[in-house]
């Protein structure tokens, strides 16, 4: 006797933080109730809504394994986290932001460091895109994995220079603290659980078209 | 201090070993009533065996032999199993029918609940081309996961030739294509609209490579299929007919579905089941494998992965009450 699962809604992980405004609206423009989310700050289950909140770095966690079937995030997160094995279904357009690379205003300090130490100390709280940027364009760099405000590194003498995401480049011009490149536009995606994508597949698929509506307005 | 044991390796004590062997007595029943003798092949082979042309192997752990060959501990048993063929059934009446309960080792990314060693049950059919070899394929693993006790699973089948194919039909040059055939694989579906709009292709054309790997369900998606699809739909359609009705409602046909290794073909298979977040297994044609070890036969099979079987059996179990 085959049983299938029936129930078709889905488990949303919807990240607290800078996306979280507009994440809510998103929802609630295709026709999710999430008054409850917005006024619950603490709360982190919304069972009625089949919502949960996180930081938006443990999105993919959550989806990869199945705890949630979709979860909204930042590119940034999902650059840094590629070996997690999860659909990314669509780009959201919202929370964009640059990964740049910042030095100190002035003489280039990378610059001065590569030509006469040969070598970059590079802080930042994304390793992988870091150490994948400096790869890419041919320097050596020695990454600086921080916790904390990024922006303080340069200044203290920690590094040369730091990677970072950056929307409107305010904390940088505050730190006296210059764009010098910029790596990679991250901007909220939607992504999946594989196996959900198959077995909620309907669902997945009405919620992509309701939202492909409201990102074209 | 306790001595730490690898990370994604693990110790099984009685009440899980009980449990685990009952799975693994129920799934043997099924293979050996469908006719698949039991082998067993070495942990360790020559690196040369993975390494051969046509081999694409995934092993991560390898060291030397007294003489300084390098060993591999397999990553799966298809690629020992197709040598064992070539070895030792060079003159055998087809098709083989072979299955196999074995350990098979793989590199783990740290704190992901991943194993570095697991436990794969699985039969391999040789000699038997699709659609009937793939159909009893199915079949079996169906009839093996029933016996399991569990319910809810589900089959997913695509075909690896599929978007290769419309790639070719379309004209599309060979980094372009393997770069979307990447993106795919990754279930980067942003990155594959993003690679499909620098085709400039026309608007119908862009649409369909858009389409095409979001396209999954019933025996329903298999209708109406007309162009450059229409013969993956007949191949498909082929398969469907040959199913018991019992498996055939377990189906989810996946024009997106592919596999990473790069030894499959044409049908492809994943087991999943609402209870668990990852696949429970996966498997599909490689009808081109066996010749690089003298035997050129087509062949399909199936790996469950016994200790996920376990943990979604565990989850049903729970829900039911």
């Amino acid at each position: 006797m085959v049983e299938f699962d029936q129930s078709v809604a889905l488990r949303i992980a919807v990240p607290r933080g800078a996306l979280f405004t507009e994440t809510l609206d998103l929802l609630e423009s295709v026709g999710i109730d999430t008054r409850e989310v917005r006024e619950n700050d603490r709360k982190l289950l919304f069972r009625d809504v089949g919502i949960i909140t996180m930081r938006p770095s443990d999105v993919p966690t959550y989806v990869e394994a199945g705890a949630a079937d979709i979860g909204i995030t930042g590119k940034d997160v999902l650059a840094e986290q590629t070996e997690r094995d999860v659909h990314e279904l669509a780009d959201l357009g919202y929370g964009r932001c640059t990964m740049i690379v910042a030095s100190e205003a002035g003489a280039d300090p990378v610059a001065d460091a590569l030509r006469r130490l040969g070598i970059v100390k590079i802080a930042t709280k994304y390793p992988k895109i870091a150490t994948e940027h400096f790869l890419a364009t041919g320097r050596q760099a020695e990454i600086v994995e921080v916790k904390g405000s990024v922006e303080l590194a340069p200044l203290a003498g920690l590094a040369d220079a730091i990677v970072d995401l950056t929307a409107t480049g305010t904390t940088l011009r505050e730190n006296n603290l210059i764009i010098r490149e910029e790596i990679l536009v991250c901007t909220a995606r939607l992504i999946a659980n594989p196996v959900a994508d198959r077995l909620k597949a309907g669902a997945i698929d009405a919620l992509l078209a309701k939202i492909a509506d409201t990102v074209e307005k | 201090m306790a001595d730490r044991i690898p990370s994604g390796t693990r110790d099984v004590l009685p009440d899980e070993m009980r449990e685990l062997r009952d799975l693994t007595e129920r799934m043997r029943a099924v293979f050996d009533k469908a006719g698949y003798g039991e082998v067993y092949t070495p942990a360790l082979e020559y690196e040369r065996t993975f390494t051969r042309d046509g081999v694409t192997s995934n092993g991560s752990y390898r060291l030397f032999d007294e003489d300084g060959n390098v060993m591999v501990l397999r990553a799966d048993m298809t690629v020992p199993i197709a040598r064992l063929v070539g070895n030792r059934y060079a003159t055998a009446e087809l098709p083989l029918r072979f299955c196999y309960f074995a350990h098979a080792y793989r590199k783990v990314r740290r704190q992901r609940g991943q194993s570095r060693e697991f436990l794969q049950a699985g039969v391999e059919l040789i000699g038997a081309p699709g659609p009937a070899g793939t159909a009893e394929a199915l079949t079996v693993l169906s009839d093996a996961l029933e016996a399991v006790g569990l319910r809810r699973f589900r089959i997913g089948v695509g075909d690896q030739a599929l978007y290769p194919e419309l790639l070719d039909q379309l004209d599309v040059d060979a980094d372009a294509r393997q770069l979307l055939l990447t993106e795919l694989a990754a279930g980067d579906f942003v990155g594959v609209e993003r690679e499909v709009r620098r085709l400039n292709l026309q608007g119908a054309e862009a649409q369909l490579l858009l389409t095409v790997p979001r396209m999954r369900g019933g025996p329903e998606i298999l209708d109406d299929l007309t162009g450059p699809l229409a013969h993956a739909g007949t191949g498909m359609r082929a398969l469907l007919e040959l199913l018991p009705e019992r498996v055939a409602e377990r189906v989810i046909f996946d024009f997106g579905l592919v596999r990473e290794l790069g030894y499959y073909t044409a049908a492809v298979f994943e087991v999943y089941d609402p209870a668990h977040g990852l696949p429970l297994g996966s498997g599909g044609r490689y009808d081109d494998l066996l010749g690089a070890f003298g035997r050129d036969l087509p062949a399909v099979g199936f790996a469950l992965e016994v200790e996920r079987v376990h943990i979604a059996l565990a989850a049903e179990e729970r829900e039911r009450g």
